[in-house]
């Protein structure tokens, strides 16, 4: 049993939802970053999904492509991302980490080359934003061959046919598109995501974790009832960091402040039996 | 999906899966209106009546003395609209009607494809949203302006070099948004696919009618075809006709800006190398980190650091060539151009001029060559001139 499924197993257990925060690596440097990611780590995250920064992201909303500036600007690139990840897996070894990349950093690093350095750094599972399943197969053969899981994203535009392509080849979780869209924070989450969830769930075995739009304690309670078994906050979190620029050591405790408030939130919820629609 | 839309190794279909539903619903959708007689004739129609097709083909005393040979431009700056733009933009918001789409998004550089798309919105009574980089809005007000009296709302765009490659990137994010009711009218024969088969099915009209042209008036077939190639639109148009034809010279002229080593041009053909971005692979500007680079050209409708791919595929099997002109060089031709035939070409079409132009004495005085003047260049009028004050010319 992989890391990532032992954490999904373990919180589904306790019946709690799985704290995914999402940064950009190298965010707003990598100092910082990874003070950042350690606090991440204590104040409750149960995974971390990090980016590799692109300049060209149409998968993300205009908070992370900022963030993804930032990061390029302090030199980020996907080797030093790598090491960033390998600093931290030695600093916090419990925490698995997912990444979110675009296809032409990774290809132009080397595709094979890429999962063999990230599995040695500790990576547990990699999302390819822009590769549909048409095209993904050459990255989920590279994944599996480095033991690192495919991840695939669905949302409530995929079809069941796709559902079952992707529950064949996904591995380690399946990132639910809690909204159409791109990523970025909302005031409100759309409904049906319940029957959206369900529907997941009657192709897919593997943990469903909510995205896109994710930002309050309150979504975090809504996605859990709503039958999934973690939720990713990305845009919020990225947000008090560039509100606490350039002060470092203020962007590291307002990072960590508002983890610990979205940690709390998730592992609280405790669903009276028969609430939640699994 | 049907295809994957591949041109050897380029295309294909690099977006995020939430909006593969919605282009496989788009190609679908093309394939039925590509091959339903109704939507052809509708189609043909407003291209003849309301866009004015055919578009003339000249032939230009001036250059042909220039060069030394008989060089005729494909007039697509008297299309309605004012470039070759209103070919794929026509096709594709009949398309949206088609399918039941109520609004229109596209993305513009020069804002020649903006005034297109929000010209047929305003005709099919599409709302119109049009993404413009920041920068852009700047050079190219008239334009603007256009778009604006056409009803459309023109959103700067202000990430990244806030320029054509940052206005895809926020329509694409607009659209997967916004996918149930909004059809993404692409700009050029570029990004995912189906887009880069439609646009280009869309343009051919160009070649094919300069094809009969040059034959009826020549009695054979071109010697050579020039346009120029920022995403490729218009010469895919005007190539597509005599891909089979190998005695025609096929050349796409790219934006050489401060020149190809000054590392500020848009020269994806002659400088990039394979990549992804904006849903194809394709050639790229780019550095050793996988990280697209911005793109430079006096001209914005060439400042752009992808290309389509079937370009690239050309490029590859040689069957077209891609040769680069600077600013300076293009600014050159659209004075000669504006000076010694009364035709002022858009600061995008005069890279084509000025290469023609350099192709004097390799030519036989009887070889037939057609420069595709795919727009015209009112819209670059201040920044030309502002260009031209620089160098102490008028």
């Amino acid at each position: 049993m992989t890391r990532l499924d032992q954490t999904f197993r373990d919180l589904r257990a306790r019946g709690q939802l799985a704290f995914v925060p999402f940064m950009v690596l190298g965010d707003p440097d990598y100092d910082t970053s990874l003070q950042i990611l350690e606090r991440l780590c204590d104040a409750g995250a149960d995974v971390l999904e990090l980016g590799i920064p692109f300049s060209d992201p149409p998968a993300d909303g205009p908070v992370i492509q900022a963030a993804g500036v930032r990061a390029l600007r302090a030199g980020m690139r996907v080797s030093r991302c790598l090491e960033l990840v390998a600093e931290l897996h030695r600093r916090r070894p419990d925490v698995p980490v997912s990444l979110l990349t675009y296809l032409n950093p990774l290809e132009q690093y080397g595709l094979q080359r890429f999962y063999r350095d990230a599995a040695a750094a500790g990576v547990d599972g990699v999302l390819v934003a822009d590769l549909p399943l048409e095209e993904a197969m050459p990255a989920i053969e590279a994944a599996r061959e480095a033991g690192v899981a495919p991840v695939l994203i669905a949302s409530e535009l995929t079809p069941d046919d796709r559902l079952t392509l992707l529950a064949a080849l996904g591995e380690g979780y399946v990132y639910a598109v809690a909204r159409i869209g791109i990523t970025g924070e909302q005031t409100d989450l759309a409904s049906g995501l319940a029957a959206t969830f369900a529907r997941f769930k009657a192709s897919i075995s593997l943990p469903i974790v909510a995205g896109f739009g994710l930002s309050t304690p309150d979504h975090l309670r809504d996605v859990f009832l709503a039958g999934a078994d973690g939720a990713i906050v990305g845009s919020a979190l990225v947000r008090r960091l560039e509100a606490a620029l350039p002060d470092r050591l203020a962007v590291v405790e307002a990072v960590a402040e508002l983890a610990a408030e979205l940690a709390a939130a998730a592992h609280a919820v405790h669903a009276p039996t028969g609430a939640r629609p699994c | 999906m049907k295809t994957l839309g591949r041109f050897g190794p380029y295309g294909g279909l690099f977006v995020s899966e939430l909006l593969v539903p919605a282009l496989e619903a788009l190609e679908a959708a093309w394939l039925d209106a590509r091959d339903d007689p109704a939507f052809q004739a509708e189609l043909a129609g407003l291209l003849r009546d309301y866009a004015g097709r055919p578009t003339p083909l000249y032939r230009s005393g001036a250059l042909s003395d220039d060069v030394g040979c008989e060089v005729f431009l494909k007039r697509e700056d008297l299309l309605h609209g004012g470039a070759h733009k209103t070919n794929h933009t026509l096709g594709q918001g009949l398309l949206a009607k088609r399918m039941g789409k109520q609004k229109l998004i596209a993305e513009t550089g020069a804002g020649q494809h903006g005034v297109a798309t929000a010209m047929v919105g305003a005709l099919l009574g599409l709302e119109t949203t049009v993404f413009m980089g920041a920068k852009d809005v700047e050079r190219q007000r008239p334009n603007v302006q256009r778009m604006e009296l056409f009803g459309a709302k023109v959103i700067p765009v202000r990430s990244g070099s806030q320029s054509l490659k940052d206005a895809i990137n926020d329509a694409l994010r607009h659209w997967t948004e916004h996918v149930r009711d909004t059809f993404y009218v692409f700009g050029t024969a570029a990004g995912p696919h189906p887009y880069p088969t439609m646009v280009r099915d869309l343009q051919r009209v160009i070649g094919d009618e300069m094809r009969v042209q040059v034959l009826e008036r020549t009695g054979k077939l071109p010697d050579a075809v020039l346009a120029c190639v920022g995403g490729g639109s218009n010469a895919i148009g005007a190539f597509t006709a005599f891909l089979d034809d190998p005695t025609v010279r096929l050349i796409g002229v790219e934006p050489g800006g401060h020149g190809l080593e000054s590392g500020a041009h848009g020269a994806t053909l002659s400088k990039g190398r394979p990549g992804v971005v904006h849903g194809m692979r394709s050639y790229l500007l780019q550095d050793d980190d996988g990280q697209v680079q911005e793109a430079h050209s006096i001209s914005a409708g060439l400042d752009y650091p992808g290309v389509g791919p079937q370009h690239a595929w050309l490029k590859d099997q040689g069957r077209a060539q891609y040769v680069a002109i600077e600013d300076g060089e293009a600014l050159d031709a659209f004075a000669w151009l504006a000076r010694h035939e009364g035709i002022l070409p858009a600061l995008e079409s005069a890279h084509a001029v000025a290469h023609v132009r350099k192709l004097r004495g390799t030519l036989a005085k009887d070889a037939v060559v057609v420069v595709n003047l795919s727009g015209r260049g009112d819209k670059d009028l201040e920044h030309a001139a502002r260009a031209l004050r620089e160098r102490g010319e008028r």
